[in-house]
């Protein structure tokens, strides 16, 4: 099927890239045997990603799923994505909206948990209807970038928020975080929507439509977890061995994305800094301007400049916290979003290289006459197919996302120069008519003087 | 006017050096224009270069500041600024400035001549001195008075320092001041002088306008140290902001390096950010001399209060002056009439051991009105003391008023003026760095 696919020239997006969809690992049948223990191990497997008060990064949690991509899935045939590419930026070809808002709390006996609202509009065929809403949880999200990394080892999958942040958080869930983190969410399914690949996957549609107890059994389904433990042992085993024949292109790639991960975490960290320097800068400031107003009062002739100076310097400082707030909203999300993709990045370069280093084992045993060597080859030459497919995948996709990472970085940094342009303007209007006014008094008062 | 108020102290007379080349005669001729002279200054410490001094024009400025080293008076080896005092004179007819004295001093010098002002002339709201020690400091600036910029503005401090004492009408003329300027062999009083000023007494009857003055250079003091501090911590923040933007500039040329569309724009831009970044040192040492000129006044704040303490010393010797009169008229009256109303040491071992004889009574009543003859006569000139140093000091105290008005609204315009300076910086800077922005 798969050999046929690269042959025919897939034309277009009309396509519901086919294959991209039949994917979802075990999403449609349950693993023979498993419905009963292992559901409940399963269950039990969850309950780790349900303890929230784990200080680790996602990105830890994302390599635990990592381990599970072995499943015999096709990944999608590179020919339709790169058809796919060209669509993927029109705006009136984008047949699938999606919001996330309205975070509630929910307290139960055990624990305490944040829910937020999906809201879905569609025009494709494929979904039972044309608006959807959905109450989701963090939870939810992680099994669906799991279960995405499954179907699709060597795509760059949108990043999630991290799962919790340790520095300074005094209440689990404070309004900012609960923002930021709804921010994010919505910008990680809406990615995925744009993706070309990605938003055809069912787990995603599935994600984005069905009740709660319709999930619940849905990702009960799957690859059991005794199987998905051998697939762990095996591919360690592999990735021990380190990958001695990463292909040119790819050692350039994982160059870049070393560079970029160590610059991306500096400027994370800069535009922080930025941020927290601008805020007490206001602190300050709002001090600043009643100071005049105090000592207007104890002078006679200076009540009206000192009274003027004070409510410049209370202007200018409206015009700050503006900035502040233009470099939370365009910036920093930005930014942070891409410190998250390199370590994606990161997780999906060793993804290839296990693929790889799969084959490359296989291979091996064949040469030194290891193990049975009659299957042998029919099994390398799937591999082969397999590390040829993901190499393509993910060369497609890196292009796409170089792309997409441009226009972010370039839109962010622009945003932000024309926050400090418009703050200095204002600022000197400010001060321009103080001045203006301080002039037209003393020529008045000179005026005035004159006989 | 006289050359020196009508005070009590003037049996401290310095030693008795004649001004050189310049005729006391002159002086009473000269009043009339100085006074004219004087009003004539406009605002600002810039234009108080020229001065109507003993009929020359004189110009005076603190040109230099050395590092010097030697021996205090315990003998042991300090270090010390000294600061360079030229005078010039300026020839009427071709307007060119000869130089004339110069001489080197070190700030305990000026504190000196200071403190000999103060005691001399009580009434006057006299110049403050520059700080002592970096006070209001933000980080940045070392609270050193061996560093470099704050040795430059001592440097300013102290030169405008002599340029007002050069302006005002009445403590130009003062020789002291002459000397400290021309004489490298400057008389030292004792401070002891100054500390007698500061004790404090109860008055009865102040004069309101003193007492709402006080008032006045408390709250002076109190609002501008506040505004002081909050300035130098607001200073702080901007320094951290501006100074964060320039890791920018670091981190982008490094990216730029493995980026092929987005390298130029990157590195460009980080050029810019590290312009906006070292952009603050210019605009916080500008915003420096703002903060001297309120410092200022801060420590006018100081020198009103000093005014406002001798016109209470002046009333509380009075009032104990009239009182003790009123106590002698009593004693007076009753010895002449028999009666005891008021209690004396006198009349009460007179009971205890014996009246005393007629003739001692005489005696008694004739020391009592010799003494309450002098008593009035002395409470008539502390009187007239006392009306002749209010009008004076009054005169003074507005003089003071329409220079600090002047002065402090040029200061907070100047400041507006630095404000407009640094957004127009500001905006130069991010409108470039947009543009290389948009080209990545």
């Amino acid at each position: 099927m798969e050999g046929e696919r690269r042959a025919s020239q897939a034309p277009s997006s009309g396509l519901p890239a086919g294959g991209a969809d039949g994917e979802s690992p075990g999403g449609g049948a349950p693993f023979p045997g498993s419905s009963g223990s292992s559901a409940v191990l399963q269950a039990e497997v969850l309950d780790l990603d349900e303890d929230e008060d784990d200080l680790e990064v996602f990105s830890k949690d994302a390599s635990l799923m990592d381990m599970n991509s072995f499943s015999p899935m096709m990944p999608t045939s590179p020919l339709s994505m790169i058809n796919q590419i060209k669509f993927e930026d029109e705006s009136d070809l984008k047949d699938l909206f999606i919001t996330v808002d309205e975070p509630e709390s929910h307290v139960t006996t055990i624990e305490t948990f944040i829910t937020y609202r999906i809201i879905t509009k569609t025009s494709r065929g494929e979904f039972d209807s044309s608006e959807f809403e959905v109450r989701r949880r963090y939870q939810d999200f992680l099994w669906l970038k799991g279960k995405l990394e499954e179907a699709h080892p060597t795509l760059i999958i949108p990043p999630l928020p991290e799962k919790f942040i340790v520095k300074g958080m005094v209440e689990r869930f404070n309004d900012d975080f609960i923002e930021t983190r709804r921010k994010a969410l919505h910008k990680f399914l809406n990615r995925i929507a744009d993706h070309p690949t990605l938003t055809f996957n069912e787990d995603f549609k599935i994600f984005l439509t069905a009740q709660a107890w319709e999930l619940s059994s849905h990702k009960k389904q799957g690859p059991g977890l005794l199987s998905r433990m051998g697939q762990t042992v095996r591919a360690v085993a592999s990735s021990m061995r380190g990958v001695k024949n990463r292909p040119e292109e790819f050692m350039e790639m994982n160059n870049f994305i070393e560079l970029f991960s160590q610059k991306i975490n500096l400027i994370d960290k800069i535009s922080q800094r930025i941020y927290k320097e601008e805020r007490e800068y206001f602190d300050e400031m709002k001090e600043y301007g009643p100071i005049h107003i105090l000592w207007s009062a104890s002078e006679e002739d200076l009540v009206d400049t000192l009274k003027d100076v004070a409510s410049c310097i209370d202007r200018c400082c409206k015009a700050t916290e503006k900035r502040m707030s233009g470099l939370s909203e365009a910036l920093l999300p930005v930014v942070h979003e891409y410190v998250l993709y390199s370590e994606m990045l990161m997780g999906v370069m060793k993804r290839r290289d296990q693929i790889q280093a799969e084959l490359d084992s296989k291979v091996e045993a064949l040469t030194y006459k290891k193990a049975d060597t009659d299957l042998l080859p029919e099994e390398i030459g799937k591999l082969e197919d397999k590390v040829e497919c993901a190499n393509n995948a993910l060369k497609a996709d890196w292009e796409r996302w170089k792309q997409n990472m441009q226009n972010d970085i370039k839109l962010a940094f622009t945003d932000m120069a024309e926050e400090n342009i418009h703050y200095y303007e204002q600022c000197l209007a400010t001060w321009e008519s103080f001045l203006t006014s301080q002039t037209n008094l003393h020529l008045e008062e000179a005026s005035e003087d004159k006989p | 006017m006289e050359q020196a108020p009508p005070d009590p102290e003037r049996q401290l007379q310095p030693a008795p050096l004649e001004p050189l080349g310049s005729p006391d005669a002159g002086l009473g001729a000269a009043v009339g224009k100085e006074a004219e002279g004087a009003g004539e200054e406009s605002s600002g410490v810039d234009t108080m270069t020229h001065n109507n001094f003993w009929l020359k024009k004189i110009e005076i400025s603190v040109s230099e500041a050395e590092k010097r080293t030697g021996r205090n008076a315990m003998n042991m080896q300090e270090t010390y600024t000294a600061y360079l005092i030229e005078t010039r004179s300026v020839e009427h007819t071709d307007g060119q400035s000869v130089l004339t004295d110069s001489l080197w001093r070190r700030y305990s010098e000026f504190e000196l001549l200071r403190s000999y002002l103060l005691v001399y002339y009580p009434h006057i709201v006299v110049p403050p001195l520059p700080e002592k020690r970096a006070e209001f400091v933000w980080h940045k600036l070392s609270a050193d008075n061996m560093d470099p910029d704050f040795v430059e503005r001592r440097r300013i401090g102290l030169e405008n320092f002599l340029l007002r004492i050069a302006s005002h009408p009445i403590l130009c003329r003062d020789k002291i001041f002459y000397l400290f300027l021309t004489q490298v062999f400057f008389f030292y009083l004792a401070d002891s002088r100054l500390k007698a000023l500061n004790a404090t007494f109860r008055v009865k009857n102040p004069d309101k306008r003193f007492t709402d003055l006080k008032h006045y250079s408390d709250e002076l003091q109190s609002v501008i140290s506040h505004l002081l501090r909050v300035r130098a911590r607001v200073a702080d923040r901007l320094y951290g902001v501006y100074k964060v933007h320039g890791n920018y500039g670091r981190v982008f040329s490094e990216w730029s390096a493995i980026e092929k569309e987005m390298g130029d724009g990157l590195q460009s831009a980080g050029h810019h950010m590290d312009v906006y970044a070292s952009s603050i040192d210019d605009i916080l040492e500008d915003e420096e001399h703002y903060a001297d000129q309120l410092k200022e006044y801060l420590f006018y704040a100081e020198a009103l209060r000093a005014v406002c303490r001798k016109h209470e010393l002046m009333q509380y010797d009075l009032e104990m002056a009239a009182q003790d009169l009123a106590s002698k008229k009593q004693q007076c009256e009753e010895l002449v009439t028999g009666t005891v109303r008021t209690f004396s040491l006198k009349g009460m071992t007179t009971k205890l051991f014996g009246q005393e004889t007629p003739e001692q009574r005489e005696a008694r009543i004739k020391v009592l009105e010799e003494q309450i003859n002098e008593g009035e006569q002395q409470l008539k000139s502390k009187n007239l003391e006392g009306r002749e140093f209010v009008k004076n000091a009054w005169a003074d105290i507005e003089r003071f008023k329409e220079q600090k008005n002047r002065d402090l609204k040029e200061a907070l315009i100047s400041y507006a003026v630095m404000q407009i300076s640094m957004c127009k910086k500001g905006i130069q800077v991010w409108t470039n760095a947009k543009e290389c922005f948009s080209k990545m």
